[in-house]
């Protein structure tokens, strides 16, 4: 986020855009609806009817995969009625005219006809957003889970550039982290192409540095990402894999291709707490101590680098993470072994400055946002006060392209897939809580009430929906939260693993699937009729 | 002019407060202690316990100081002997129809009501008559709701309503027979947020969960909830070597909010399922690819797997360590560092994932470093 969870309540305008925050970031969701309460405009924009739509003043329900066209033909409407803020875009930013071309052919009324929002909605919108003295964004997966999930933040940039909701308090554009530390472990590195700090391993001088810190000699070939290693492995053209507490079997797309591509692997180690879909399929597996076994940090969705600390003992043999990976280290022959955790964290803060001010003394209580270069910065808050480091951010004009898999006679309806409140990702932690299990019992396929007509099928009964991919048998519950046309299934349920169903297309530039769009069809399991589509989509 | 800010005096104190600010929040600038049960301060003044009455010069009735507003020259008075016997009839009045259940109450230590009943050695009741009883159980799997223990200072119901937004609950009935209680008295089926255990300032809501797991010496550790990026702040209560319940402070990022997952969702740390051996496989894995058909359709739920000894056998560290070792550099030797990749883990501390990219660039020798930030 480039904004604070506390600058929220302040909000005059909120677009929440591929975010079921209540559920997925339920605190968060109470500043939002806080803000509302205090007078805020909050704008929903979502396929899917979600719980926060009560307290919006507007629902834009877009056809899955059109942000891009949406977000363009309120841009659109923010030029040709002037509501950009000129000096904002003289003095801040620069290529505003191309941009400003680019969209001329975003007109409301091909909104309409492509997004399914009407007109009407996307003008006043744009109007709405533009006028607002504090507006922020909020968004998440809905909006980077596409195989154009970068041009969706291009745009999201480019309207908050336009209409200076950048760089002051309670503006932003602001991605809602979905892991407690997936903040932290992007800026520790854990990425190909960046060292700690999002510092590229191709540049020969950042290269040189690192080698210097670490004593030793790097490589300087681009890694592969997530997704290309699973690819490269179902390709058999990858020997091992080192996965530290991740469950791919279940959480990435495709589940079939993650099967193959992790039994094609010459050697799997798997350090978890439990012995997950992923770590059956290891040749060794190593226990690890969960977060209330160990000190370190956390680093959550607004930067703020909290202090993690331990409260009981890990069972048996299990060990912390870091110890494991020291002392296999050791046993490969390098020695990356530590003193003391804070050491590390020491260590992380040389490598990148925007932590060089932290230790874990200042830490103690609720932590410091970074940037945080000196001992005596107090954090920030909103990044971008005043000035933009390094460059003047250039806007960079998008094109709507339609999804990678959409809907056709044989596959008519849309898949989308995401979380719920109760559960949490592949349901490692959450699924062994009792109470949890009985108010989630297990998987359940949303669909629209008409939809549910025209297959003939009843709340509760089995279905079978089944894609290019694979095939699943998954309860129904019949729903007016999704767009007609499209149904919806958490992925958090193995027995009826959405991610069977789900494309492996990827991003082009971050590589992110696009586990929020492909075709499916629907099979009642008593009858065999096949659900068609009256979307406009084939 | 200073038109914001008003002077009172409070038990001959001078003090400057807000002018929307209450009698209690300007006694409590002066670290004057009022007892009240109802008051909240992120919630609208409510009223209800009558235990905030205080004196003001020239009103001939106490007032309740958490709903009553400041104004200028006022004089104060927050505790006379009359006053004192109005609070402890009050308190009387509450534990009239109050199960007498302190010695097996999850909050027993920790409880206003008990405190208020110590402080004014409230032993004997003078006051008898019917007690309310309330045999049928809400049966939610989250959170007990003992009513006959409510006393009615409607946090819950307030904290509901205007923080959480859900309004799960609601006064019902009348007189003795009011009663908290979900739509037509049907168990409570909501979000679960359990903000309005928080709030009780009694045993009437507790967490299921924490029924006979300790209720006082805890050791509380600051942490941070190990599910989404909101990254709230939350207090383990430990006892021995096990978390008894999990809380939030008030001053805190999350103000003291919490949701289901991180107020209840904590006993995977202490599961039978927790894989506590090194392990390294004998038998070569079951061939799972199946085309087109899910392998694990028929599990009841992903959190049954446990090791299977026909697969895997127990390790010491050294062992499993070595071997690993082994296998990655044979690997590594043969076909270079970059057919090896490691998935680092969003769910870990940033000092695991420093070291983890650490080790991957330095002892394998490969950017193929990445996590799950994509999923």
């Amino acid at each position: 986020m480039t904004n604070s969870y506390e600058e929220i309540k302040d909000n005059d305008v909120l677009l929440v855009i591929g975010s079921n925050t209540t559920e997925t970031h339920p605190i968060i969701g109470l500043e939002m609806k806080k803000a509302v309460r205090r007078g805020a405009k909050l704008i929903v924009i979502d396929p899917r009817k979600i719980e926060l739509v009560k307290w919006s003043h507007d629902h834009l329900q877009l056809k899955p995969g059109t942000d891009v066209a949406l977000l363009n033909c309120i841009m659109n409407v923010i030029i040709q009625e002037n509501l950009a803020d000129k000096a904002y875009i003289d003095e801040r930013t620069q290529g505003f005219p191309a941009l400003a071309r680019s969209m001329e052919r975003y007109t409301p009324e091909y909104g309409e006809e492509v997004t399914g929002v009407s007109r009407e909605n996307i003008i006043s919108t744009a109007r709405l957003y533009a006028r607002a003295s504090r507006a922020g964004i909020y968004y998440t997966m809905g909006v980077t889970q596409h195989t154009h999930g970068t041009d969706n933040v291009f745009a999201i940039a480019n309207l908050a550039l336009m209409t200076g909701n950048l760089g002051r308090r309670s503006t932003g554009v602001n991605p809602l982290r979905g892991q407690n530390n997936v903040q932290g472990c992007t800026d520790m590195g854990c990425v190909p192409p960046f060292f700690p700090g999002y510092q590229s391993v191709a540049s020969p001088e950042v290269k040189a540095r690192f080698e210097r810190l670490w004593r030793t000699t790097l490589s300087s070939s681009p890694g592969l990402t997530a997704t290309e290693m699973i690819d490269a492995a179902a390709g058999g053209n990858f020997r091992a894999l080192y996965i530290k507490g991740e469950n791919p079997v279940v959480s990435d797309p495709d589940m079939q291709h993650t099967v193959r591509a992790l039994q094609s692997l010459d050697f799997l180690v798997v350090q978890d707490i439990f012995m997950t879909e992923t770590a059956l399929m290891a040749d060794v597996v190593l226990p690890a101590a969960c977060f209330a076994e160990k000190e370190g940090t956390f680093t959550n969705s607004e930067r703020r680098v909290q202090r993690v600390r331990k409260a009981v003992d890990p069972p048996g043999e299990a060990r912390e993470d870091s110890w494991i990976i020291a002392r296999l280290s050791s046993s490969m022959g390098y020695d990356i072994s530590y003193d003391r955790i804070e050491d590390v964290f020491r260590e992380a803060g040389k490598a990148w400055p925007a932590l060089g001010g932290m230790d874990y003394h200042r830490l103690e209580h609720k932590g410091l946002q970074w940037p945080c270069p000196t001992r005596d910065h107090p954090g920030t808050p909103y990044l971008f006060k005043g000035a933009f480091p390094k460059r003047i951010p250039a806007f960079t004009p998008v094109d709507y392209r339609p999804s990678e898999e959409l809907p056709d006679s044989e596959y008519p309806m849309i898949l989308n897939t995401g979380r719920e409140l109760f559960n949490y990702h592949t349901g490692t932690m959450t699924r062994r809580n009792k109470a949890v299990n009985l108010v989630s019992p297990g998987g359940y396929v949303e669909i629209h009430p008409a939809d549910a007509r025209e297959i003939d099928i009843e709340n509760g009964r089995m279905v079978r929906v089944s894609s290019r991919r694979g095939s699943i048998k998954v309860q129904v519950r019949i729903s007016s939260r999704p767009l007609q046309g499209t149904v919806f299934i958490p992925f958090h349920f193995i027995e009826a693993a959405a991610n069977m169903l789900t494309n492996t297309a990827v991003d082009p530039i971050a590589g992110i699937p696009e586990l929020k769009v492909c075709a499916v069809k629907l099979e009642s399991m008593e009858t065999t009729g096949v659900l068609k589509s009256r979307r406009s989509h084939d | 002019m200073g038109s914001s800010k008003v002077t009172l005096n409070i038990d001959g104190k001078e003090v400057i407060a807000e002018k929307n600010s209450t009698i209690l929040d300007a006694a409590r600038k002066l670290e004057i202690t009022i007892p009240s049960l109802c008051h909240n301060p992120d919630l609208v003044p409510f009223g209800g316990c009558r235990l905030c009455l205080v004196e003001v010069a020239g009103t001939s009735r106490p007032v309740a100081s958490c709903a009553a507003l400041v104004q200028e020259g006022m004089r104060v008075k927050s505790s006379t002997n009359y006053l004192e016997r109005l609070r402890r009839t009050n308190v009387e009045l509450l534990l009239s129809d109050h199960p007498n259940d302190c010695m097996l109450c999850e909050r027993a230590g920790n409880c206003k009501l008990q405190e208020l009943a110590y402080y004014y050695g409230i032993r004997e009741n003078r006051f008898e008559g019917i007690r309310r009883e309330y045999p049928e159980q809400d049966n939610n799997p989250f959170i007990r709701r003992e009513m006959e223990k409510c006393i009615m200072c409607g946090q819950c119901v307030r904290i509901c309503d205007e923080i959480q937004g859900v309004g799960a609950i609601d006064f019902a009935y009348k007189g003795l027979w009011t009663k908290v209680s979900p739509p037509f008295e049907k168990d409570l089926d909501c979000e679960f947020c359990g903000q309005c255990v928080a709030v009780c300032p009694t045993g009437a809501l507790t967490g299921r969960m924490w029924a006979s797991k300790g209720r006082q010496k805890f050791r509380e550790v600051e942490t941070v909830c190990p599910y989404c990026g909101c990254g709230c702040n939350i207090t383990l209560a430990v006892k021995k070597n096990e978390i008894a319940r999990v809380y939030s402070k008030k001053d805190t990022v999350n103000q003291g909010m919490l949701c289901v997952k991180g107020r209840f969702a904590y006993d995977f740390v202490h599961s039978q399922d927790r894989l506590t051996r090194p392990l390294i496989r004998i038998n070569p894995a079951k061939d799972l690819y199946l085309h087109q058909e899910n392998p694990y359709a028929d599990s009841s739920s992903s959190a049954g797997f446990k090791p299977d000894p026909a697969q895997f056998r127990e390790a010491s560290w050294e062992e499993a360590l070595d071997y690993t070792a082994l296998r990655l550099k044979e690997i590594k030797d043969r076909h270079g560092p970059d057919v090896i990749g490691g998935l680092a883990s969003a769910r870990c501390t940033n000092e695991d994932n420093y070291l983890f990219q650490k080790f991957m660039r330095m002892a394998v020798g490969t950017n193929n470093v990445d996590h799950c930030a994509r999923y």
